[in-house]
């Protein structure tokens, strides 16, 4: 029960992007199209979730034993960009499919500030293993539902007559405000 | 390139909110008052400053296949400094802007810097740089966060304009700042093709 309140909160209540406002570079960059709005959405929700699981050991069996808190944000940028560059030589040999799916996508994700904001978030919220496992999954999967959800909607707005000076990232930010309003709808219900 | 050239590009011809599109995730997150607003531009500014400063010192020595690693831990050194500063010196602004300052890391404007431009000059223009796109990124932070301020709880700088409850409460929350931002982008755009 514990873990499907968490993961209703992370997903609809405290969405990551149009709640928390992490990871605003790819909603707006790469949501031109649906298509690859999934491709990233897939390889973001990876990425965190593998991410969050090295970091939480990390800091539990390293960083907190000697007392390093400090190297918190160092270390685990490096983690993370390390392991990006991990996935991808893996994926590369392993899976070449799944790799053309998401490989485009993955460098990017080194600069994605979710990946980091939850490794630390978890942290913050001194969850255990499990908890950190779900909180992680669930954000990125409100990640990748808002930004589908943001890419279905501007397919549709390039067909739109809009004034000169309000074309391309205003109105993209508009209507992204106005997709955050509707998720304040789910406030209240964790 | 002359030395004001490259210190007032920042500031306005490539300002990096407004113009580049860059750093949004601090920029929507911390600006619900001018003071947030302001303090987190600050905090970008020390960083972009100092590690460009830094970079183009060491970008030489740096072999080109890992610089970007490099570049990342030299600029992730100078924001654990911020964050352990604004602990001490400025408890409440550092629980206000919460988990952003860890986040300057991974903000787009200061890693676009070094690779853009502190890799390829030398040490005075890279900390010009620095300066003029901080402070641009500070003045963008600091408006729409006494926009929305303004807006939302009628207050500029804390200092009361009108009474609280005709605010827009909306505005200082999560909604309001993609709207506030995309209105003020779309108006810089009015006025940079008149």
């Amino acid at each position: 029960m514990e873990y499907i309140l968490m993961f209703i909160a992370a997903v609809f209540v405290n969405n990551i992007v149009l709640a928390q406002f992490l990871g605003i570079c790819p909603f707006l960059g790469v949501s031109q199209r649906v298509s690859t709005a999934l491709g990233m959405a897939g390889a973001v929700t990876f990425v965190i979730t593998l991410a969050t699981i090295v970091t939480f050991i990390v800091q539990k069996t390293v960083l907190d034993p000697f007392q390093i808190g400090f190297m918190q944000t160092i270390a685990f940028i490096l983690i993370i960009a390390a392991l990006v560059q991990m996935v991808e030589i893996i994926l590369k040999k392993v899976s070449p499919s799944l790799y053309q799916a998401l490989g485009v996508f993955l460098p990017l994700i080194t600069t994605n500030c979710t990946v980091l904001g939850v490794a630390i978030m978890v942290i913050q919220k001194e969850y255990n293993l499990m908890q950190s496992v779900v909180f992680a999954a669930s954000t990125a999967l409100g990640f990748g539902l808002a930004l589908v959800i943001f890419a279905g909607i501007r397919e549709q707005l390039a067909l739109a007559d809009i004034p000169k000076g309000m074309k391309g990232a205003p109105v993209s930010l508009i209507t992204a405000g106005i997709l955050a309003m509707a998720f304040m709808g789910f406030s209240g219900i964790v | 390139m002359s030395n004001l050239s490259t210190f007032t590009n920042g500031l306005f011809k490539e300002n990096p909110i407004f113009v580049l599109l860059l750093g949004m995730c601090p920029t929507l997150g911390v600006t619900t008052s001018a003071v947030n607003g302001a303090g987190m531009g600050l905090a970008t500014c020390f960083v972009l400053i100092l590690s460009n400063l830094a970079i183009s010192w060491v970008t030489n020595i740096i072999p080109d296949k890992i610089r970007i690693p490099g570049y990342i831990v030299i600029i992730a050194a100078f924001v654990t400094i911020v964050d352990m500063c604004m602990a001490a010196y400025l408890p409440g602004l550092h629980a206000a802007l919460g988990i952003y300052i860890p986040l300057i890391v991974v903000n787009c404007i200061v890693l676009g810097r070094a690779e853009a431009f502190a890799s390829k000059n030398k040490a005075l223009p890279s900390m010009l740089d620095g300066l003029g796109m901080g402070l641009g990124f500070t003045l963008s932070l600091t408006l729409l966060g006494a926009v929305r301020e303004f807006l939302g709880s009628g207050k500029v700088f804390s200092i009361p304009v009108y009474s609280e409850d005709y605010g827009m409460l909306i505005f200082v929350l999560a909604p309001g700042a993609f709207l506030a931002l995309g209105y003020l982008i779309a108006v810089v755009n009015r006025f940079k093709k008149a």
